[in-house]
């Protein structure tokens, strides 16, 4: 770390660096662009993946952090915060030329808090119309429904891009096509079975060939992170589940994580074991259902019906623990809310071997399929750079040769004392993302089998007040869910609020990725790579 | 015709609750009057209808993972003739919304509702289709999907489970089997 903190301050004499929980750096609005370069052509560690990017409204001025990491060692974190230097018109230079994952980032901290991006070859807006009235995430937002009314009227699709170029030292602002003029263009979405979710796909094709994708999301943006702001921390916890469903407990493990590490929280054992193994239980369930939604988009229907046949063996489980099925209200801060009933163990001692002659099962009559595999090997390849540069985690960054497991590299809860094998393969195709979740499915099935004979007695929960209040200060959380790496920060200025909130969604940067690994590939083959990132749209939309 | 008369395979009478709308709806059918012939025609047509609702899925979150839970294995609602999910609104029968709407996807769902044939029924399900749910106080969120299309079957839970749904879409069957569109004379 002292070798990094001389080299950012070689780079940037008056760069400001504070060693909090991460190792904190603020410089300002234009030597930012310098300083990320810098740190990411460090060539004995270079911070290549940029984990999060965050717009902050700061009060007096608008900022960003960006979190930072190394693909080396995805343990190793600086933060880089920024501030524009005009409240009015706020500009910061974009990152985009080192992250590819930046682009879509950007756009929605230019939809959200109207932070604009110079050199940013792309800046609509990413979730809102682009006629919307003020910026949402901003603290003097005008929350009038009469500015935004909901409108039924069907708009004209215009793609053309507003940006904000550098020539020669000066700043101009002009406009770009996103297609070229004889392209012919079709919609995949936005209400299409197959692309998982509401996300709209503007496609331009060349025969049946994909020439170029370009992504328009927020038509299920919530607004999750304002909405948060006005809420209590244990208030807060329940829309969590409502980002990712599939990974529902796991992402309210990772914001209680936060809680309880910045109001600094004792979780006793017990919680720390149901925990795991309702995470691993959901784990399943959430790879069992990407599994069964992969081969129906395959066009094997039958193997859906099993999918789901198997998944319903553990929301019974679920049903039997805290009575819900899909969004089960598990944790709270301090520990878990209901504690497991008398036959647990044995339901999950039951469900084991089921699961395993089950994955036999699908192997036998699926994974060796010449028509799925024709369907899925070589197609929709990509890259260790390019999975690095977009971000792409989970088994979709693992099926490409990236060591991208944070249950691995930061061990949280009791997975430091567990023993599991992080599934890594290197084609990085449809093909290795599909085998990478069956086999993390049997990962899974030996992390419960070690824990469900162990669960210590004791309390289920620790005492917390009544109305909690976090320290003043910045607070980070990474957890593995089945898609990839949820990231939870929180920005608290001591009240029972946050002032400020964010998610990082995984499915965002599989989102990301899409246009460039359908590029030249089959329209039909669109359908079955989607399925095989498994992204999940509420979980970008937020 | 009377409420009670109306036979809904795997479900006994006495079992539904929340029967006024219904009966209110018998009440306005029989006071214009309605004719024998064509009336048993009727009948005969809405047991077939009814037995063979094709869903429009319309999901846009949570609730859809629910839905394709009550389509597949374990509870399988193809038993009640909902089998076939059609992903074209030219083909549907009836609508089923889950998940929340916002202003953004508001045009979409009028859209899609104005392209299917009529007779057409809207099922909402989810607190967030049917009132905005845990969003309604967002910027971005559509208040009830009710203030955009007509609804003719309401089913509550965040998100409900399979047999909540199925219920709904018994519901919908009994409001099917008691419409007439040749005996009315009305009409």
């Amino acid at each position: 770390m002292e070798k990094i903190k001389k080299l950012i301050l070689d780079t940037v004499k008056d760069a400001v660096i504070e060693e909090k929980q991460i190792l904190t750096v603020t410089v300002s609005w234009d030597k930012l662009h310098l300083l990320a370069k810098t740190l990411k052509d460090n060539a004995e560690l270079p911070f290549d993946f940029l984990v999060m990017l965050t717009g902050v409204d700061r009060g007096e001025t608008l900022g960003v952090n960006y979190l930072i990491s190394s693909s080396t060692d995805i343990s190793v974190e600086v933060i880089l915060k920024t501030d524009a230097a005009d409240r009015e018109n706020p500009l910061i230079y974009t990152v985009t030329d080192l992250y590819e994952t930046a682009h879509l980032n950007e756009r929605e901290a230019f939809a959200l808090l109207g932070i604009r991006f110079i050199n940013n070859p792309d800046m609509r807006r990413f979730f809102l119309n682009s006629d919307w009235t003020g910026f949402p995430l901003r603290k003097d937002y005008d929350p009038n429904p009469e500015l935004n009314p909901v409108s039924i009227e069907s708009k004209e699709i215009i793609d053309i891009t507003p940006r904000i170029m550098e020539v020669d030292g000066k700043l101009v602002e002009d406009t770009a096509n996103i297609f070229e003029a004889d392209d012919y263009i079709i919609n995949i979405g936005p209400q299409h079975p197959s692309t998982h979710g509401v996300m709209h796909f503007r496609t331009a094709l060349d025969g049946e060939i994909i020439k170029k994708i370009d992504v328009h999301s927020g038509y299920i943006h919530r607004g999750i992170e304002k909405l948060s702001e006005n809420l209590t921390y244990p208030q807060i916890l329940h829309f969590t589940d409502r980002l990712d469903y599939l990974s529902a407990n796991i992402n309210r493990h990772g914001l209680c994580m936060c809680v309880e590490k910045a109001g600094e929280i004792e979780v006793p054992e017990r919680a720390q074991y149901i925990r795991v193994i309702m995470d691993e239980l959901q784990r399943i369930s959430s790879h069992l259902l990407a599994w069964a939604a992969m081969t129906n988009d395959l066009g094997a229907t039958t193997a859906f019906i099993y999918g789901m046949r198997e998944r319903e063996h553990i929301l019974e489980i679920f049903d039997k623990t805290c009575g819900g099925r899909l969004i089960i209200n598990q944790n709270v801060i301090g520990g878990v809310m209901f504690d497991i009933y008398n036959e647990f163990q044995q339901d999950v001692k039951a469900f084991i071997p089921y699961m395993r002659e089950k994955l036999k099962e699908y192997d036998r009559f699926f994974s060796h399929n010449v028509i799925a595999l024709g369907r899925m090997i070589g197609i929709g390849n990509m890259t260790k750079e390019e999975t690095i540069s977009y971000a792409v985690t989970g088994p979709a960054g693992r099926a490409s040769g990236w060591s991208c497991d944070i249950r691995k590299h930061q061990p949280y809860s009791i997975y430091g004392q567990v023993d599991f094998k992080e599934v890594i393969r290197t084609e990085g195709d449809s093909y290795a993302r599909y085998l990478n979740r069956l086999d993390e499915i049997e990962e899974s099935l030996h992390i419960i089998e070690q824990l469900i004979d162990n669960i210590p007695a004791g309390e289920i929960c620790a005492k917390t007040k009544a109305i909690i209040k976090l320290p003043v200060g910045e607070f980070y959380q990474r957890i593995e869910t089945a898609k990839g790496e949820f990231g939870v920060f929180i920005e608290s200025r001591g009240e029972k609020q946050p002032w400020r909130l964010k998610f990082r969604s995984p499915s965002m940067a599989l989102v990301s990725i899409m246009p460039l690994i359908c590029k030249d590939e089959k329209l039909s083959d669109f359908i079955g790579i989607g399925g095989s990132m498994d992204y999940v749209i509420p979980d970008i939309d937020r | 015709m009377e409420l009670k008369n109306v036979k809904i395979k795997g479900i006994a009478n006495e079992d539904f609750n929340d029967n006024e709308y219904l009966e209110d709806y018998i009440k306005q059918i029989e006071a214009s009057g309605v004719n024998l012939v064509f009336g048993k025609l009727d009948e005969l047509i809405n047991w077939g209808r009814s037995n063979s609702l094709w869903p429009l899925i319309y999901a846009t979150s949570c609730c859809g993972i629910e839905f394709m839970a009550t389509a597949a294995a374990h509870n399988d609602f193809s038993r009640f003739g909902y089998e076939v999910t059609r992903n074209s609104p030219r083909q549907a029968d009836m609508m089923i919304v889950c998940g929340t709407l916002v202003h953004k996807m508001a045009p979409l769902i009028k859209r899609v509702y104005d392209q299917m044939a009529e007779p057409k029924y809207v099922v909402v399900m989810g607190a967030c289709a049917i009132s905005g749910g845990p969003f309604i106080n967002s910027y971005h969120v559509v208040p009830g999907i009710d203030t955009i299309i007509p609804v003719d079957v309401y089913v509550p839970g965040c998100p409900p489970r399979p047999e909540s749904l199925l219920y709904g879409l018994m519901q919908l069957q009994r409001k099917v089997k008691l419409e007439k569109f040749l005996g009315n004379k009305q009409r």
